[in-house]
């Protein structure tokens, strides 16, 4: 009966007190819990490394040289994925095709973003005309299908881009393009998504506070009402990731994308159309790999999005 | 001597679907330098819209100010452009609101928030934007202070946040603190901490406060005038001692009997106002509180009576029937 009492130990005042959890701590504790999610994660890194780490191991020259006497060879120890109908190695064309894919999927939602972003945030908190407006041209956007505009656009700026060069590689100035048309018209989602936010925050007391202490209408905006609307941001902005690597592969696939010989997932898919039965390796691996991705930023987005948002309270 | 605020006739309307909310009904009074005036009325009598028009906060739309003058310093608030405004804003006339829970960013922290202002008027850098800030909160009463800049809002309690929020109130030193229902969402010791706070720096400081309320024990506390309010009109205004002492208005007579006191008798039921303010959707016509008035006459309900001195100091009411006699004016 004593021994029991003398094992409780004694907590001083501090001891008990646990410091509260910082938004970052509850966020990643509800994150680890998302089996899905951190398998994505895994998944996108190990592409990641496979598609910017493997740039060590092939060259580019290596990657774009091709050799039509071995067209169209299964895989063999020489070349483990095959080789392509002009006798490019596949395995050397997916990794830089990768980093094409992957970049164009990251740099087209920031440029999303920035639309989205701008056109949410001027809509929602001014309201009235302005609203009107952005958001009629929010919605003509949204009414033509997505890929009849990439096409349309993809045609119509299309045409001879001087090639471009990229932390020493040399690309083609389509990727440019590619970058600015995925972005030009993906950024709707996220402009709506933006300006409910800001209807919503706009009402609230501590922008009246900040108005009250003579904050410029600018700061407000950007200062004070965007970082409380940071969480779906961050989910669609993940999730638009997957969208724009995905329609690249579109308008690659239609020949409108990237032009080669740079690779890409997508302009990979698109010679491979013509041997569907008697080269399956040449769509296989490409395809492989942006399903890979594409299932992995939704995981990502999804478990970022129970993980980020406020009302889910489990920890 | 003239009036640090003197507003003339203000008028503040909404334009709702339900249809023109008449919110704020030509009022016009006057703050002296370093006096407090207190605001009191029920809910919805347009106490803070009047203030938030003052400072051209309300929204537009739905709200409009319909008309008025509002001389702070002489010059006209309400023909100055939006950019004049925010200078003036936290600078000159600062406002602190009823809810600090909800009156704190809750993703930037404490320090963000403080020297925002000190950045955007007085031009500061981070550094010493920090070290004026360490001060301000000294001064509030956080202990600690240079270690809770960096603290977000939620780690602090209400009477802190409400602290905070005279903090940034003060940064620029202004002349005039417009402090709307300051106490109402705090418990009543935290709530004499924050009276006294504010009561302290107004002398440290001397600045004028606008104090609105509604409840008329802190008014005593606190203020030097009293004005009070129904419907979107002033129907009284006092100095604080003549008021309790001897008020002329109905309604605010009605007030002062509904309010529970330590030396009245405890068997008796307090008394209230039967009734609820009249509804704002409708353009006023007669006197607003003729339809709860012990005291109405036929005049009342045609003609709404105009604030006029009733004695001295400026006692000022609005009422056709003096209470006293049952004379009618």
């Amino acid at each position: 009966m004593t021994t029991e009492a003398a094992h409780i130990p004694v907590l001083t005042p501090d001891e008990l007190e646990t410091p509260p959890l910082s938004l970052q701590e509850l966020t990643w504790r509800r994150f680890k819990r998302h089996k899905l999610a951190i398998f994505g994660t895994i998944v996108l890194v190990l592409l990641f490394f496979y598609s910017f780490g493997g740039a060590f191991f092939v060259s580019e020259d290596y990657a774009n040289f091709n050799d039509t006497t071995i067209s169209l060879n299964a895989p063999s120890q020489q070349h483990p994925f095959g080789t392509d109908a002009i006798g490019r190695d596949i395995l050397a064309r997916t990794i830089y095709g990768g980093q094409i894919s992957l970049l164009i999927g990251m740099t087209a939602v920031i440029v999303e973003t920035i639309l989205g972003i701008l056109v949410g945030a001027l809509a929602g908190y001014y309201g009235g005309v302005v609203d009107n407006i952005l958001m009629r041209i929010t919605e003509a956007m949204l009414n033509i299908p997505e890929i009849f505009l990439l096409i349309v656009m993809a045609k119509f700026f299309g045409g001879k881009i001087p090639d471009i060069s990229f932390f020493g590689r040399i690309l083609s100035g389509s990727v440019v393009l590619i970058v600015l048309i995925i972005g030009g018209t993906a950024w709707m989602y996220l402009a709506r998504i933006v300006r409910a936010e800001f209807l919503s925050l706009k009402e609230r007391d501590f922008v009246l506070a900040a108005r009250a202490t003579g904050t410029r209408n600018i700061e407000i905006i950007f200062m004070h009402i965007l970082p409380n609307c940071l969480a779906p941001i961050i989910v669609t902005a993940t999730l638009g990731v997957a969208n724009a690597i995905l329609s690249e592969a579109y308008i690659s696939f239609l020949g409108l994308g990237v032009q080669p010989p740079t690779a890409t997932w997508g302009n990979m898919l698109d010679s491979a159309n013509n041997y569907l039965e008697s080269a399956p390796w040449l769509w296989f691996y490409p395809a492989l790999l942006i399903l890979l991705t594409v299932l992995s930023i939704n995981f990502l987005g999804d478990g970022l999005r129970d993980a980020l948002d406020p009302h889910s309270r489990t920890v | 001597m003239t009036s640090l605020l003197d507003v003339k006739d203000l008028k503040t309307r909404f334009l709702t679907p339900e249809g023109t909310v008449y919110a704020v009904n030509g009022i016009s009074f006057h703050v002296d330098e370093g006096e407090t005036l207190a605001v009191v009325g029920e809910s919805g009598c347009g106490k803070s819209v009047s203030m938030l028009s003052v400072l051209q906060l309300i929204l537009v739309p739905p709200g409009e100010i319909a008309g008025g003058v509002v001389l702070y310093r002489g010059q006209d608030l309400l023909k100055k452009s939006e950019r004049e405004m925010e200078a003036i804003r936290g600078q000159e006339i600062a406002m602190i609101f009823q809810d600090p829970m909800t009156s704190l960013n809750p993703v930037l922290t404490i320090g963000k928030q403080i020297t925002e202002s000190l950045r955007v008027h007085m031009g500061m850098d981070q550094k010493s934007a920090n070290k004026r800030a360490v001060e301000l909160l000294e001064m509030v009463g956080i202990s600690d202070p240079s270690h809770r800049l960096g603290d977000y809002p939620h780690l602090f309690s209400g009477g802190m946040r409400q602290r905070v929020m005279i903090a940034m109130a003060l940064t620029c030193n202004p002349s005039l603190l417009i402090a709307d229902e300051p106490t109402t969402a705090l418990d009543v010791t935290i709530q004499a901490q924050i009276i006294e706070l504010v009561i302290r720096i107004r002398q440290q400081v001397g600045m004028a406060v606008i104090w609105i309320t509604h409840d008329l024990g802190v008014v005593a506390g606190i203020a030097d005038r009293v004005m009070v309010m129904y419907a979107g009109f002033i129907v009284e205004e006092a100095n604080v001692n003549a008021l309790y002492e001897n008020p002329r208005h109905p309604y605010t007579s009605s007030l002062l009997e509904a309010l529970p006191r330590v030396d009245r008798r405890r068997d008796r039921r307090l008394k209230s106002i039967p009734g609820a303010p009249p509804s704002l959707l409708v353009e006023p016509h007669g006197c607003p509180f003729a339809v709860r008035c012990e005291f109405v006459i036929e005049r009342c309900r045609t003609e709404n009576p105009f604030l006029t001195a009733v004695g001295e100091n400026h006692h000022n009411i609005a009422c056709w029937v003096d209470i006293k006699t049952g004379a009618q004016r």
